[in-house]
């Protein structure tokens, strides 16, 4: 059986695409040719920056004939039935079988389908796939109309028989012939040469100067990488995604170490390794002893007659250029904060739009550092650490550095505020209050970081509320879902006990202060006379300069809070009651990743207070391990059909059964048990639920159970006897009453 | 092919040998733009010639202007400007990239003691509805040039598809001759009997422009000129396309565009002012792109661009 080896060879591919493109590439054509009928014994793909290559090993050299039968017209059906039968299964007449049916006499067609070879298939194949390829950006070169993620230079193409004998497969694609050749390294060994089978293509790749297995190349890297920092007493910083890349950027790399020059050695290290990053794709290599960071390496593609070392040389300088502005920065942005502290630093911000509607960034960082001094007390801080926090909090965004490094933000704040002589833990919410920045992302725990970064993350969604900037579809350019989420996981990472409902209230009222303040000063008003009345602010002429007027004297107002005595008016409980709905949406996501599920959550949902997320949480874990026991199970069943046959009587007699059951006129033993059981449980669940001790509460239910079952066997509810049927629907009252306590647990299914 | 491999000794020699070397491929030597310009790619040889079916092979060096990149002639790389070196050729020949490194050896960069890589870079510019992808081009971890498969330009898909390489002159130039301050390299011949360093040529005038971008420049009369600039595109673009006078078919997309280059560059010195806020920002940049899209429209219907006379 034949194998068979391709190369797609073309200029350079993006590194990040190159591993899934091999993998497309595999998975994509064997499957193809499996449907074809041709089956392998086994296949593999590879990528370089030029090249992506597929082997499978023993093809099969043939598709299988196949056979299929077709039912036709009876014999006595029209001639213009019969022959348009044969015309579809492509046979002759007298191939036809007559066959006796119940009907009567029937056609029968046998078609034959004669296999291929596989030369055929695998060209039809590959042409197929060349031009459907799934790249996540592909383009046009030339005069040509196929697209690839770059120029297609060749394809090589051959099945290799079991003696050993090479045969192209003969395919075309927009000019580009299949052929047996492929070159070598760009400049070590440009020219073409032609292969018999995998293994010669491997060997003479390599020859060549190219590794050919993206993994070997990251292997050779890295052995080559710690062993010359191993020499030197360093190590090197592991760093896998650089690795994976830089090992999509060469074919045969070299290893170069060099110095980073003593006057960049005290810059702080994260500032180090992200220059040599992201702008060089270096390594960072540490010295074992004084754990500084002091070399680099970097990897080329290429041996030179000097080892490297002009290539070593100019990527010192270019390092030397990129760490001198940085130096610059650093030691810019030390002085400004020595000198100016932080907020002098800060300064700037005034110039800086947050958003048109919304005023500027130190807009924002007044509101936020209002928000974090009332959010203080809730999360165990010093309300005035938490608002000096926030106030500084985002200062290094005016910094050179994070000028010239934006993913430095916040690391840079927490250096500049320690360098401006801020401390007990404000520094270090500079550097937290951005997290957690996604899913993955740790969520911070001291107390003044959680309040800025609480404070923070409400203040956004409070504030694209109130300009009705909703994330809608998968449109969320402000990532707003991203700072819900962070508000989420803020609250249960530390079993934070907030009613968020008057923080949004509170924030709200700022972020509609902000847009009135905003509005005054580019003249575009959004915001009309009626809803200023509802704050109490008399209405006077429509002229621009009373709306003017109006609009400042509102936002005085509304700065202040609920300080200014005006309660809460409708339109901003709507609007806070939408953005909650949107914080449960996004934890009902949360939690489905945690395995409870979506109808539990609504359960809970629906009880009071669900604006703390905390316990909220706390009753639907404890819900959703109850409702997996078997006596919570039962449970759920005896309540919905106690509910339902509650419902039923209470439509059908207008009344609610909600009051007045009593023991005395309880006939069975059974029905006397349930008065006993609810007796006993009634106080231990409301007892247990006080001190919010769910699991407690959902136990004591669990002990109804066995009461509950035997009262369903035994009892009829629904009888003559008026009084006993009142008394037993009343009873039935009792179960729901005692349930409902729990949770609505009229919303989970089954 | 034989190409000097021995280094250039100035600045004005490495643009001579690139001239010499893309004329000798066959490329047009065009010479600059006479208008201002944020990079080589606002010529109209490329811009405009990378529209439609006609062939097209050009090479030139192009002032370019970014006012926000001044520095009072103070920072060893950054000017508000400088030359770009960009070549344009339509269809992209297939042996693009062989061709663009025989330039770099033609200026004295020898492939068996470098590392020349090719890292993906996609380019995009919004201001002329335009993309394409290609790679930026490191030579020993410096970026040297960019290579760009057009795509679209003025929002018409590139059928043929145009590449363009395009070099940063004095950091290439300051690179092949060991030069750490852009003021100190040479600009003619070291042993000339006037040597002149770029320093000679352009420091005073970096400081009197910075000066100008950052401080000076009225901005009022500056968003003048571009409503101004915005409006004359505009009215050249709705004239018929007969010339009344000539009874010719005229559409006159190149005074259009010229009106476009202008908007663009006063948006650039609005914005090294500092007057446009991020919101505005974007707004400025889609006003510009309209009026790209809409010279780009008005070229393809003209003979150049590939319209049957």
């Amino acid at each position: 059986m034949p194998d068979l080896l391709i190369e797609l060879f073309s200029e350079e591919i993006p590194a990040r695409m190159q591993a899934k493109a091999a993998e497309d590439l595999r998975a994509r054509l064997t499957d193809a040719l499996v449907e074809a009928g041709l089956t392998y014994a086994g296949a593999a793909a590879f990528s370089t920056p030029r090249r992506l290559t597929l082997t499978v090993q023993g093809l099969l050299a043939t598709s299988p004939t196949t056979r299929e039968e077709r039912k036709g017209p009876r014999i006595d059906a029209p001639e213009k039935a019969i022959e348009g039968f044969l015309r579809g299964a492509g046979v002759a007449r007298e191939d036809l079988e007559i066959r006796d049916e119940k009907k009567g006499q029937v056609y029968f067609a046998t078609i034959t389908r004669p296999g291929r070879p596989a030369a055929q298939i695998v060209a039809e194949e590959l042409e197929k796939l060349i031009r459907n390829f799934p790249w996540p950006k592909s383009m046009r070169w030339g005069a040509g109309s196929l697209r690839w993620v770059r120029p297609l230079h060749s394809i090589l193409c051959i099945l290799t028989s079991d003696d050993g004998e090479a045969q192209v497969v003969e395919m075309e694609v927009d000019g580009i012939r299949a052929g047996n050749t492929t070159r070598g390294h760009r400049f070590m060994a440009p020219d073409a040469f032609s292969v018999t089978s995998f293994d010669d293509y491997a060997t003479r790749l390599k020859r060549a100067h190219v590794v050919l297995d993206a993994a070997e190349r990251a292997e050779a890297i890295w052995q080559d990488a710690t062993n010359q920092a191993f020499a030197a007493g360093c190590e090197v910083v592991e760093d896998r995604g650089l690795l994976s890349e830089v090992a999509g950027l060469v074919e045969w790399p070299v290893v170069l170490m060099g110095r980073i020059d003593d006057d960049f050695l005290d810059l702080p290290p994260e500032v180090l390794q992200t220059s040599m990053k992201e702008h060089q794709k270096f390594f960072s290599v540490r010295n074992r002893k004084s754990g500084r960071i002091e070399r680099f390496v970097t990897v080329a593609n290429v041996e030179t007659a000097d080892h490297g070392a002009t290539i070593l040389a100019g990527n010192q300088k270019v390092l030397a250029a990129r760490l001198s502005d940085a130096k610059f920065f650093w030691e810019n942005d030390l002085r400004t904060v020595r000198e100016e502290g932080l907020e002098g630093m800060a300064e700037g911000l005034r110039d800086v739009t947050f958003h048109n509607k919304l005023g500027s960034q130190a807009d924002r960082v007044e509101r936020i550092a209002a928000l974090a001094r009332e959010i203080a007390p809730l999360v165990g801080a010093k309300p005035d650490l938490a608002a000096e926090a926030a106030r500084v909090a985002k200062a290094d965004l005016q910094s050179e550095m994070v000028g010239e490094f934006p993913e430095l933000q916040g690391l840079m704040g927490r250096y500049y505020a320690q360098a401006a002589g801020h401390d007990d833990g404000v520094p270090e919410a500079c550097e937290e209050h951005y997290k957690p920045l996604g899913p993955g992302d740790a969520v911070p725990s001291a107390p003044v970081s959680v309040a800025v970064a609480l404070a923070d993350k409400i203040d956004t969604l409070t504030g694209f509320w109130a300009i009705d900037e909703k994330p809608t579809g998968s449109k969320d350019p402000y990532a707003l879902r991203r700072a819900a989420l962070g508000v989420i996981r803020l609250v249960l990472g530390n079993e934070l006990r907030i009613d968020l409902t008057n923080g949004l209230l509170i924030s709200g009222r700022r972020s509609m202060a902000s847009m009135l303040c905003r509005a005054v000063e580019v003249g575009q008003h959004s915001i009309k006379f009626p809803l200023l009345e509802s704050l109490g602010i008399a209405k006077g002429d429509s002229s621009i300069e009373e709306l003017n007027k109006k609009s400042l004297e509102a936002a005085d107002l509304l700065a202040k809070g609920f300080g200014s005595g005006v309660p809460p008016q409708s339109w901003e409980v709507e609007r806070s009651n939408d953005l909650l709905a949107f914080l449960h949406d996004r934890l009902k996501v949360h939690l489905k990743d945690e395995g409870i599920r979506h109808d539990v959550i609504d359960a809970c949902l629906a009880m009071e207070g669900n604006d703390d997320l905390t316990l909220l949480v706390h009753r639907a874990r404890a819900l959703g391990a109850f409702l997996s026991t078997d006596d919570g199970e039962n449970l759920l069943q005896g309540f919905k059909r106690a509910n339902n046959i509650l419902t039923q009587a209470e439509d059908k007699d207008g009344v609610e059964y909600s009051f007045g059951a009593d023991v005395k006129f309880a006939e069975t033993d059974e029905e006397k048990a349930l008065f006993a059981a609810l007796d006993t449980a009634e106080p231990q669940i409301g007892r247990a639920l006080k001190a919010e001790d769910f699991a407690g509460a959902m136990r004591a239910m669990a002990a109804l159970r066995p009461a509950v079952d035997a009262f369903f066997e035994a009892v009829q509810v629904n009888v003559e006897n008026a009084v006993l049927r009142r008394n037993r629907l009343n009873l039935l009252s009792r179960i729901r009453s005692i349930c409902l306590q729990a949770a609505d647990l009229t919303r989970v299914e089954g | 092919m034989t190409q000097a491999t021995d280094k250039p000794r100035s600045f004005q020699e490495i643009i001579l040998r690139l001239q010499s070397y893309w004329a000798a491929q066959g490329c047009a030597v065009m010479q600059p733009y006479d208008m201002e310009v944020g990079a080589g790619t606002f010529h109209p040889a490329t811009t405009l010639r990378s529209l439609g079916s006609k062939p097209w092979a050009a090479a030139y060096v192009q002032p370019s202007r970014r006012p926000t990149d001044g520095r009072y002639g103070e920072n060893p790389n950054r000017l508000q400007h400088y030359y770009q070196y960009q070549v344009l050729i339509k269809p992209s020949p297939p042996d693009l990239q062989d061709l663009y490194l025989g330039s770099l050896r033609a200026i004295g960069i020898d492939m068996a003691l470098h590392d020349i890589r090719f890292v993906e870079d996609d380019w995009e510019s919004p201001t002329l509805g335009a993309w394409g992808l290609g790679w930026e081009v490191w030579c020993d971890g410096m970026e040297v040039s960019q290579f760009t498969y057009f795509q679209q330009v003025g929002g018409h898909d590139c059928h043929p598809v145009s590449g363009e390489l395009t070099y940063g002159l004095e950091r290439l130039a300051m690179y092949v001759l060991g030069i750490d301050h852009v003021m100190e390299m040479p600009f003619n011949d070291p042993a000339a009997p006037i040597p002149l360093s770029y320093g000679d040529v352009f420091r005073q005038t970096e400081e009197e422009y910075s000066r100008w971008n950052f401080d000076v420049a009225n901005t009022e009369v500056l968003l003048r000129h571009f409503e101004e600039a915005e409006a004359e595109c505009e009215a050249i673009l709705a004239q018929e396309a007969t010339d009344p006078k000539t009874g010719k078919r005229i559409i006159m997309a190149h005074p259009a565009y010229d009106q476009c280059i202008k908007a663009s560059h006063i948006f650039n010195l609005l914005d090294a002012r500092g007057v446009i806020s991020v919101t505005e920002r974007q707004a400025y940049i889609g006003r510009v792109r309209a009026l790209a899209k809409k010279c780009a429209d008005a070229f393809v219907q003209t003979e150049a661009g590939g319209q049957a006379a």
